[in-house]
């Protein structure tokens, strides 16, 4: 059996195994590790996002878009319709998101390299420019999320804190088992061999844009999730959510972890969040150029990300 | 017709502004195919550069208050130059000829390191420079409307800077060898045109324009960090909406989105934000490679 | 015999440039056709309006009786028209197994499942027969990126044939591959489509590949066929060795070397 296929039936367990870890560790660890840890799984899920567009070759300048859609979702859900279960918004926000996918995937996805990239930033920026300017939604300032119930239950301080985090490593969990399967799944696949080669694809008789487009919706959908998930978590929403330096953060994450397997861009989110804790306490002038600096380093030194030097470990391993 | 007259000034003093802020980008990204993120930055540079000159002048008595114009142009260019310089053989000329959307990535890269590399000289506390703004006074046109005459001499400058480009490149042996080098790289190259150190003078040009972009705008503004990030959306938006690479694109695209928003502002200020980027999105989705754009065909 | 292939009145211009006039062709089941001609005389033009690559100034073209302008390649080869390209158009950076899987995933229908892996054993088991079949399995796990150039070629046309097709279109199969290597490429081409019935129709430069393979030979010339019959009678007629081959053709030589 090859490498890569024991990897694949052994991918499964790891990501339980890992998940279960995360979940045990929200009696041991700190609240603010929780929290910490929280917004950065949904960061992760929306990196994730951006991930399966990079494997299909397209890189997307405007993720934040579905962030947003997804924070927002959830915000007004729980304010206006009085919605209060967690379950019940993050559906809410995923949906808003998926539908706004539908309705613009298939001009979207007529472009490719710079022009995506531009258009999905406009695209971001139209919703950021609205927000800014609407007074009923609180402008720049955004609002805040009126505090969930789950299942009924609605926890205060700490337990708040600690209730999130379990909903988020279970959100990330299903979504990274059911992410792995959509990486090796037929669809999943096609888009790779649409990055290295639109036309023949094409010539084998599968529509590119087509695919390109359930691609397009399965990301917004997994980005609004992690929106979502951050609007519950932070209790606050506001248009930066939406404004394309956030989307570069999650270019980032993405570029930082790797492309290569689902579990990257949760690494990427895990080392950027940590890092970004501290340095802002230790060094604030100075954590966009180490930003810079290690995305720099990245592009000329590791290419394939943090993943690959997981990979890399493990096929030695293999091998030996 | 006074509101129209209004419209049309604003439009034209935010278009001018738009066409200094996009002509370097749109330069750099013809000749050399990089979309440069770090452009904002040049801005950024030039404003605070240009701030705190201006400053400095205005602080003593260093004699009469006109050469503070000099002054601005002056170190755009100074300013301009070195950090485009730095920037094109520091690390760029040992990426020629990589992937577009790589190259965004690498500027956007740029663009976090100069961020905090502006915080550390300028530090985060404001810059003004308002004194050659207030020095040339307004022109009252029709009773009611008051324009600052700094900003109609902006219109001047930025016309131009247009035609200056216009010339080098129809007029002159180096922007036809330029042209050249825009329209097929290759051949060019075959030719034996120096590519190296055209993209090294491209750069350095485009970002003097940047820089100049920014120190011309700092007496109008206050001059504080995250401009630059600010600006480069914008300036996106313009080079896209016009055609990327092409200067009378740059021009064409600035008066779309500096009229269109001056009519949201003076109509209904909420969508401010939303035309222009609803502009952007809308030229790409009808004619994805801008107005002055041409098509490229694909190749089996 | 009833056509597979008809064209009528087909035409194509670039410009001034006529890369195709007024083509009328006409191709039977189970044929094997050869086209000559020199550069830019329009047969990869031709090849390219017949598979919805590159539209038509005017005329038509019918596949199995059935118009098929303005569909896209796409639809076309669900019709069942594959073809292979001058340059092996593959996915470098997946490997040869996974670019077979694809393929294999593309003809079993239009839209590839979101749930189901690509890699099944059922997959496997026919990419394997595959390799087995042109002899390219010892690259089954390499990136095609560090594949040698005529295995290359080899699964371009295997790829193209997974569709079960009942018409091929090559172009220039033997491009780029060594002249060691040339025949044993077309000799696994040719078995393999004989042995399935499809009909094939292939663009070649090389005077003994065609000799030896081709039923019939088409020659073009600046967007016309000036000659079309057996290759003995096209590659012995005085304009198609003046006008296409360049020089005098010893054609009892080509052709007794292929023989």
């Amino acid at each position: 059996m090859s490498i890569r296929n024991f990897f694949t039936s052994r991918t499964e367990p790891a990501l339980l195994l890992a998940a279960v870890v995360f979940a045990g560790g929200a009696w041991l660890m700190p609240a603010w590790l929780a929290f910490l840890l929280t917004l950065a799984l949904a960061k992760a899920l929306v990196v994730l996002g951006v991930v399966i567009q990079m494997r299909a070759g397209l890189v997307s300048f405007g993720q934040a878009l579905f962030f947003c859609i997804g924070g927002y979702g959830v915000g007004l859900a729980a304010q206006y319709l009085g919605i209060g279960d967690a379950f019940a918004l993050l559906a809410l926000g995923t949906v808003a998101a998926i539908l706004l996918a539908l309705a613009c995937g298939w001009l979207l996805t007529r472009y490719r390299e710079i022009f995506y990239a531009m258009l999905t930033l406009a695209l971001s920026m139209i919703l950021y420019g609205v927000l800014v300017k609407s007074s009923a939604l609180g402008s720049t300032d955004g609002f805040n999320v009126v505090p969930p119930s789950f299942l009924g239950w609605v926890p205060e301080g700490d337990a708040r804190k600690r209730t999130m985090y379990l909903l988020t490593v279970l959100v990330a969990a299903v979504a990274a088992i059911g992410f792995h399967r959509f990486m090796i799944s037929s669809l999943g696949r096609v888009t790779e061999a649409v990055r290295e080669n639109e036309i023949r694809v094409d010539f084998l008789g599968i529509s590119p844009q087509a695919v390109l487009f359930v691609n397009y919706v399965v990301a917004a959908g997994v980005s609004a999730l992690g929106g979502g998930l951050t609007a519950l978590a932070s209790g606050h929403i506001d248009p930066d959510m939406a404004i394309w330096t956030t989307s570069g953060e999650f270019v980032f994450i993405a570029i930082l972890g790797g492309t290569g397997h689902v579990a990257a861009p949760f690494i990427g989110a895990i080392v950027f969040s940590v890092i970004r804790t501290f340095a802002i306490q230790e060094a604030p002038h100075f954590w966009q150029m180490t930003l810079g600096v290690v995305l720099l380093a990245l592009i000329l030194f590791l290419p394939k990300g943090l993943w690959s030097l997981v990979a890399r470990r493990s096929k030695k391993e293999a091998a030996a | 017709m006074s509101s129209f007259f209004a419209i049309l000034i604003d439009g034209a003093i935010y278009a001018s502004w738009l066409f200094l802020v996009a002509a370097g980008l749109t330069i750099i990204y013809g000749v050399m195919r990089v979309l440069n993120m770090a452009h904002g930055s040049f801005y950024a540079i030039g404003a605070y550069s240009a701030a705190s000159l201006v400053g400095w002048y205005f602080s003593g008595e260093h004699g009469n208050p006109y050469w503070s114009f000099l002054l601005l142009i002056g170190c755009a260019l100074v300013a301009g130059a070195i950090v485009g310089i730095i920037i094109e053989q520091g690390l760029l000329r040992f990426l020629h000829g990589r992937d577009e959307i790589l190259m965004v990535i690498v500027t956007y890269a740029l663009l976090l390191i100069l961020e905090d590399v502006t915080k550390l000289v300028w530090g985060v506390d404001p810059y003004f420079a308002y004194q050659p703004y207030r020095l040339l006074g307004q022109t009252a046109v029709g009773g009611s409307l008051r324009f600052a005459n700094y900003d109609l001499v902006l219109i001047a400058v930025s016309v131009l800077v247009g035609l200056a480009a216009w010339f080098v490149l129809n007029r002159t042996n180096k922007g036809r060898l330029l042209r050249a080098v825009i329209h097929d790289r290759e051949i060019a190259v075959a030719m034996g045109v120096n590519v190296n150190a055209m993209f090294a003078a491209t750069f350095a040009i485009g970002s003097v324009l940047g820089a100049l972009a920014g120190a011309l705008t700092a007496p109008a503004i206050s001059v504080t960090p995250g401009i630059g990030v600010e600006v480069i959306v914008l300036a996106f938006a313009v080079v896209v909406v016009g055609g990327l690479g092409s200067i009378g694109g740059a021009a064409a695209g600035a008066i779309l989105v500096g009229l269109s928003r001056s009519f949201a502002v003076h109509v209904a200020p909420e969508f401010e934000l939303f035309v222009i980027y609803g502009v952007m999105f809308l030229v790409l989705a009808i004619r994805p490679q801008g107005l002055f754009g041409q098509t490229l065909a694909r190749r089996i | 015999m009833t056509a597979i292939l008809e064209t009528r009145g087909l035409t194509r211009t670039f410009g001034a440039v006529v890369a195709a006039n007024d083509l009328n062709v006409s191709i039977g089941q189970g044929e094997i056709v050869g086209v000559i001609g020199s550069n830019g005389a329009g047969k990869t033009t031709f090849i390219n309006m017949v598979t919805g690559y590159l539209p038509p100034s005017s005329g038509d073209i019918l596949f199995d009786g059935q118009s098929v302008i303005g569909r896209q390649p796409r639809e076309i080869t669900r019709l069942g028209m594959a073809r292979s390209f001058q340059v092996a158009q593959l996915f470098p950076k997946l490997t040869v197994l996974e670019n077979a899987l694809v393929s294999l995933v593309a003809a079993e229908g239009p839209r590839p499942s979101i749930f189901r892996p690509l890699d099944t054993p059922e997959r496997r088991e026919r990419a394997d027969a595959i390799f087995a079949e042109f002899g390219v399995t010892r690259y089954r796990d390499a990136l095609v990126s560090t594949v040698p150039q005529g295995a290359r070629k080899l699964v371009d046309i295997a790829m193209a044939l997974v569709s079960r097709p009942r018409m091929l279109l090559l172009d220039e199969p033997t491009s780029g591959v060594s002249s060691e290597e040339k025949f044993a490429l077309m000799d696994t081409v040719i078995a393999v489509v004989r042995q399935h019935g499809v009909t094939v129709l292939f663009v070649e430069h090389d005077m003994e590949i065609v000799a030896r393979y081709v039923t019939r030979l088409m020659a073009f010339y600046s967007g016309e066929i000036i000659a079309d019959g057996p290759p003995r009678s096209v590659l012995g007629d005085a304009r198609v060795q003046e006008l296409v081959v360049g020089h005098h053709l010893d054609i009892n030589a080509v052709l007794g070397a292929a023989a």
